[in-house]
């Protein structure tokens, strides 16, 4: 166990620092999702008291929208020179290469929401009464789900010549009911409704977490075998 | 081991064709017409049985993919397809069917409510999964992938089905039922009759639907091979 997570932190320190050196995806990740603001900004006008109802499925919508960006660049360049049938005959588990990506894609989403959901709350110039930190908390979660379920579908679709067409097919549907719970909670936080409300919300969101992971995690062996 | 399959697809044909008839008799003559909706009631007999064939294909689906993973076998691959050819195909038309009715009794097409939402995406997840099977690549790795898929899909329904539940309840509790407007009274006894019947022909007609499409399948993969025999005869 402990070798599959030094293996997986290889494998994401090499992502990550490729993408420290080129900042090619993340740029275009942060263009993109602030593009996505700007066409809201034209769809529901900033000034109407809407607004305020919009902005959570917005913070998920950005996340999403930019996110798979970034999951179809993952195990695409890796199809360069033939990658990954190196990293496949590594003495390494399978898994460690899935869990290596979801932390790369993770900690890459997380950048790009550090900058783009402050630009969205004052490009809306929305002021939230809730609790920072629970805000937060929900949206690690809901991220690292997405994260977790896209990584395994980005390698899935990787497979075939149209994957960036097939990733979000894929994806959005087995996404439902993370972004149902996401943008509940998100919605009840920013209202400062109370947590108690929230809370069975982050409970479903946590489950999603855990038995994807427990699912991708095993059923990974079979996406990497052969080809 | 031919001859035998034939005989039980023409068993199964010659039981399709009279039950059909009979449960269109049972539908539209048999059975009373409803008191407040009238004839669209009729749309129901149909609904239903199409949606109780949906979720039966979709577990079949997740059967055969459990199985390609344990063993890959061409056989449960094509199973597994065909399976979800057809569950797409009814969940079409319970959705379709739903709205008709939904426009006669709740004047609208679509409202947000559970089961809706959940059967659309149920829909999309497998929709989603025939685009995997049409990938390219060899026939075990795509028999692999799809197979994964089919799992995952499988295990987000139930997810899907609580979250949508929650959502659109407020996390009030939801007695497991027939929706609202079916509560209290329940079906009436001829209606249940000819409901039940006509879910046993529907359900008979998946059978049909399996049979023939996973023969088809199989005449599709012998013509291939064929035709890569013979490709590598005219290039050799």
């Amino acid at each position: 166990m402990i070798s599959i997570l030094r293996d997986a932190w290889t494998i994401a320190s090499k992502d990550l620092s490729n993408e420290i050196k080129t900042k090619q995806t993340i740029g275009m990740m942060i263009i993109f999702s602030s593009l996505v603001v700007l066409i809201f900004s034209f769809a529901f006008d900033p000034t109407n008291n809407m607004v305020k109802a919009v902005i959570p499925g917005l913070v998920w919508l950005i996340t999403v929208f930019s996110g798979i960006l970034g999951l179809n660049r993952s195990f695409l360049s890796e199809h360069e020179n033939d990658a990954l049938t190196g990293l496949r005959s590594a003495p390494i588990d399978p898994s460690s290469i899935y869990l290596g990506k979801v932390l790369a894609n993770f900690i890459l989403v997380t950048a790009v929401q550090l900058v783009s959901i402050p630009v969205l709350f004052l490009l809306f110039d929305y002021r939230f009464f809730g609790k920072v930190s629970w805000f937060i908390l929900v949206v690690i979660i809901g991220t690292l789900g997405f994260i977790i379920v896209g990584t395994f579908l980005a390698a899935l679709s990787a497979n075939a010549k149209n994957s960036e067409m097939l990733l979000p097919v894929l994806l959005l549907p087995l996404l439902s009911p993370l972004l149902i719970a996401g943008v509940q909670a998100t919605r009840i936080i920013l209202e400062n409704e109370g947590i108690a409300d929230a809370a069975s919300w982050i409970r479903l969101m946590a489950a999603y977490d855990l038995l994807f992971l427990a699912a991708c995690f095993f059923l990974f062996e079979f996406i990497m075998e052969g080809s | 081991m031919k001859k035998n399959t034939g005989i039980i697809d023409r068993l199964l044909l010659f039981t399709l064709i009279p039950t059909v008839f009979i449960a269109l008799y049972l539908i539209f003559i048999w059975s009373p017409v409803e008191k407040f909706m009238g004839a669209s009631q009729k749309i129901f007999y149909f609904h239903v049985g199409s949606a109780w064939v949906a979720f039966l294909a979709f577990g079949v689906v997740g059967y055969y993919s459990v199985r390609v993973l344990i063993k890959p076998r061409l056989q449960h691959h094509i199973n597994a397809g065909i399976s979800a050819e057809i569950g797409v195909l009814f969940t079409t038309i319970t959705l379709i069917t739903g709205m008709i009715w939904g426009k006669s009794s709740w004047n609208t097409w679509w409202t947000w409510e559970p089961r809706l939402a959940t059967t659309l995406i149920l829909w999309f997840i497998y929709v989603a999964y025939l685009f995997v099977r049409k990938m390219d690549g060899s026939m075990e790795k795509i028999a692999r992938l799809s197979a994964v898929f089919g799992i995952i899909g499988v295990i987000n329904v139930p997810i899907v089905f609580m979250a949508i539940r929650w959502w659109n309840t407020k996390l009030h509790p939801v007695v497991f039922g027939e929706g609202k407007n079916q509560s209290g009274g329940g079906v009436e006894p001829d209606m249940l009759v000819a409901l039940l019947f006509s879910i046993f022909t529907i359900t008979l007609l998946y059978a049909f639907l399996m049979r023939k499409g996973i023969e088809i399948e199989k005449m599709r993969h012998i013509v291939k091979k064929a035709k890569s025999k013979a490709m590598e005869k005219l290039a050799g």
